[in-house]
């Protein structure tokens, strides 16, 4: 992975002066609220519903043991033993006291982490595949130039103060599971038919209240030219992107109101300026982010290991778990290993401190000391060789990871809702918990297969669910919360967004409703077929029409305070601000 | 009233001419002495104007490319008005200005103005800082040096960090 030179560390340390600056300045009174929460939002740190909220970055999802290490020892010394990951290959911890936020991010300097620009108007953290480098749909290793964009956008002059967030994401495989199609700017890695490496670029995709799949801006762009396009387009949108109105300002409502011809022709313009200029990409510096990346010390091995598959074969719950958990390699005799962190009774996303360090420790034991963080909220080990993957689930499963449910219903994504945020109309975590526990019988589960079911505590659409099978949206009515229903959404590869399937339903209702569409899906499905294939095939109406038909009773159990959000006050007595952005 | 101009506190004379309601950009008088015409003013008004050397121009940040008088040169001041701080539009202004206009003279950030945004608002091309009332002047001028590195190119740096020095092996 790559590693920091002396100019790195040296601006990572700048950065963290400057913020323990800002904060002394802060308690001491000096600096309001109102200047300093645009400040502090620059290095990730959110005032949330149980105090402050810190965002660090894992760019482009990839982290070294060190680093996970130094996250669990973060999680226990300053916050509540454990974090968050977010759908933006993020960690947050929601318990911080403003005061220790500086000495955090000096301890995250010291493994090469930081929270720069993971909130904010202004260009985030880059986000990549979590399957990056090792599998076999990969034209090429997209992590160079996320790491170059990295770079690129960290504390760049012009655009700290964009009209909104600018989420840009990066993927090379054929597959897309970086969600370029839903970011402001995705960025696809591919080579043209002389064999030239170069990108297609996507622009103005995004969810929110709004949710629009990206266009093509340009359908190959040498690779040389990287920074200056971009640099383009972020000019372009930071002098006419909406400053009105909050809810118009990203970059897709700018795109949507002059078209993307215009938005196209405007984008050129402003590049042909500085197109060949001093920012163009040198061959060196490609080379030299790249040779961070290369391959690992794999060893040679046959294709299939004898000893994996006998495993398969005498142990059933292990078969399971490779069956939904393990994926296939570039080399021979390796796998990619998904640690689940979708456990019933977990809420999803959430990591101890604890199982922190085993993962840490199983990184260096099983995968070359790195880890990857996927969107989806799950972990990746990428590099495991077949013989090793009995043991590794044992200890996987010992430390609560080996949940076998990758993209299975249970594997819910789900943004932290009311519970923690405080943008949030709904409990999406109780409700994961509650879906949870309603289809925990594995044979069900696995006889439906693969769905994607996303929840989002309101219509910011933090938990992505306008892409997901089942998409299930917080909604706040006079005060009252109530769940929306979407179906036929689609993550990526081609990215679709869901239709409503009609009025909002309680809480309570909410595992019956998704229970009558997997009923629905079962009575139709022809042989081997997903449920969104079936849903593409027969359409929205017949799920519509089943769920709609008879009143939907309330789960019992649902109604009780169990299922209540966390009542906890917050301990500060500073102003209140919106972290909306 | 005192402003930041090269790294120092300095008294500073220039006066702001605004519009106020009833003001028309046609008709305003320009008073006599250092004033910054707005836009709209010298846009209207250039003809009268031209021959005054002692007059600079103020921009509010929400000007078209094609607003801007092409002899930027001869005002020996350009103030960027910010009117909010979290507005951005200035800073690619004032890059404009620089890098694509060739504007030579002293470029100013006024209005709502951070010290904690110095180090940025000088990377983009300003060289003079009328700050917010309440910002403490002296500590402000320690935020020039905030970043020793920078990654990417702007009006400060002609190139991107990976073409101004050889880097480590990453």
């Amino acid at each position: 992975m790559y590693h920091y030179d002396d100019f790195d560390h040296q601006l990572t340390a700048e950065r963290v002066d400057q913020f323990r600056d800002q904060v002394r300045r802060r308690l001491s009174g000096e600096l309001k609220e109102d200047d300093f929460r645009v400040l502090r939002l620059q290095n990730g740190i959110y005032m949330q519903v149980h105090g402050y909220m810190m965002r660090i970055a894992i760019p482009y999802g990839l982290a070294s043991s060190a680093q996970v290490h130094k996250l669990a020892h973060i999680a226990r010394t300053y916050d509540r033993g454990y974090g968050h990951l977010s759908t933006r290959q993020n960690i947050q911890f929601n318990w911080l006291r403003l005061e220790d936020t500086p000495e955090i991010l000096a301890e995250l300097a010291t493994v090469e982490m930081h929270a720069n620009q993971t909130s904010g108007s202004c260009i985030r953290s880059i986000t990549s595949d979590e399957l990056a480098g090792v599998v076999r749909d990969e034209v090429t290793d997209p992590r160079p130039f996320a790491e170059i964009l990295r770079q690129w956008s960290t504390f760049h002059p012009e655009f700290a103060f964009l009209p909104r967030k600018f989420k840009v994401s990066v993927s090379g495989a054929s597959e897309d599971r970086a969600a370029t199609e839903i970011n402001d700017v995705g960025v696809q890695v591919l080579k043209n038919a002389q064999g030239e490496l170069g990108f297609r670029i996507l622009v103005g995709g995004g969810l929110g209240r709004t949710p629009i799949i990206g266009q093509e801006l340009v359908a190959f762009l040498p690779w040389q030219h990287l920074l200056t396009y971009l640099e383009a387009i972020v000019r372009v949108y930071n002098e006419f992107g909406r400053r009105d109105n909050l809810y118009k300002a990203r970059i897709k409502i700018l795109v949507q109101a002059i078209g993307i011809d215009e938005f196209r022709r405007q984008v050129e313009a402003e590049w042909q300026l500085h197109k060949d200029g001093p920012s163009t990409l040198t061959a060196a510096e490609v080379a030299r982010v790249t040779a961070a990346f290369s391959t690992p010390a794999y060893e040679i091995l046959p294709q299939l290991d004898a000893s994996f598959e006998a495993a398969q074969r005498d142990d059933k719950a292990f078969a399971n778990w490779v069956r939904r958990n393990v994926t296939a390699h570039k080399v021979d005799g390796y796998a990619a290993v998904w640690l689940s962190l979708k456990h019933p009774g977990q809420a999803p996303g959430d990591i101890s401190a604890d199982q922190l360090d085993v993962v840490a420790a199983l990184a260096d034991h099983y995968s070359f000391g790195e880890l990857r963080i996927s969107h989806l909220q799950n972990l990746v080990l990428a590099d495991v060789k077949q013989s090793e993957l009995y043991a590794l689930w044992q200890e996987a499963k010992a430390a609560g990871l080996a949940t076998p449910n990758i993209g299975l219903l249970t594997d819910i994504v789900c943004c932290p809702g009311a519970d923690f945020c405080t943008l949030a109309n709904a409990r999406s975590i109780s409700l994961a918990k509650a879906i949870n526990e309603r289809f925990e019988d594995y044979d069900f589960l696995h006889d439906i297969g693969d769905i994607d079911l996303n929840i989002s505590g309101c219509v910011n659409a933090c938990g992505h669910h306008h892409v997901a099978h089942i998409g299930i949206l917080g909604v706040d009515k006079s005060g009252e919360e109530w769940y929306q229903v979407t179906i036929g959404g689609n993550k990526g590869t081609p990215a679709a967004i869901g239709k409503i399937i009609g009025r909002s339903f309680s809480f309570a209702q909410i595992p019956e409703v998704i229970s009558r569409l997997l009923q629905v899906y079962v009575r139709e499905r022809d042989e081997g077929e997903r449920f969104i294939d079936t849903l593409r095939r027969i359409g929205h109406e017949p799920f519509k029409t089943f769920v709609y038909a008879e009143q939907v009773a309330e789960e019992a159990k649902l109604l009780l305070p169990d299922y209540e959000a966390l009542q906890v006050g917050v301990p500060y007595e500073l102003p209140y601000f919106s972290p909306r952005f | 009233m005192e402003i930041i101009k090269d790294k120092q506190v300095v008294n500073d004379s220039w006066q702001v001419l605004r519009l106020h309601e009833g003001d028309a950009a046609d008709s305003i008088a320009v008073p006599q002495g250092n004033y910054l015409v707005p836009l709209p003013v010298w846009n209207c008004q250039w003809e009268a104007l031209c021959g005054r050397r002692e007059l600079g121009l103020w921009l509010g940040g929400l000007e078209r490319a094609e607003d801007i008088p092409d002899d930027v040169n001869r005002f020996p001041v350009i103030a960027i008005d910010i009117h909010k701080f979290t507005d951005g539009r200035g800073y690619t202004l004032a890059y404009r200005l620089r890098k694509q206009y060739g504007y030579r003279g002293e470029l100013r950030a006024m209005g709502d103005v951070l010290l904690d945004q110095l180090s940025y608002l000088k990377r983009v091309g300003f060289d003079s800082f009328a700050l917010r009332a309440d910002q403490n002047l002296q500590r402000a001028l320690s935020g020039f040096d905030t970043f020793s590195v920078k990654y990417q190119a702007s009006v400060d740096v002609a190139a991107p960090l990976f073409n101004r020095v050889a880097r480590g092996v990453a």
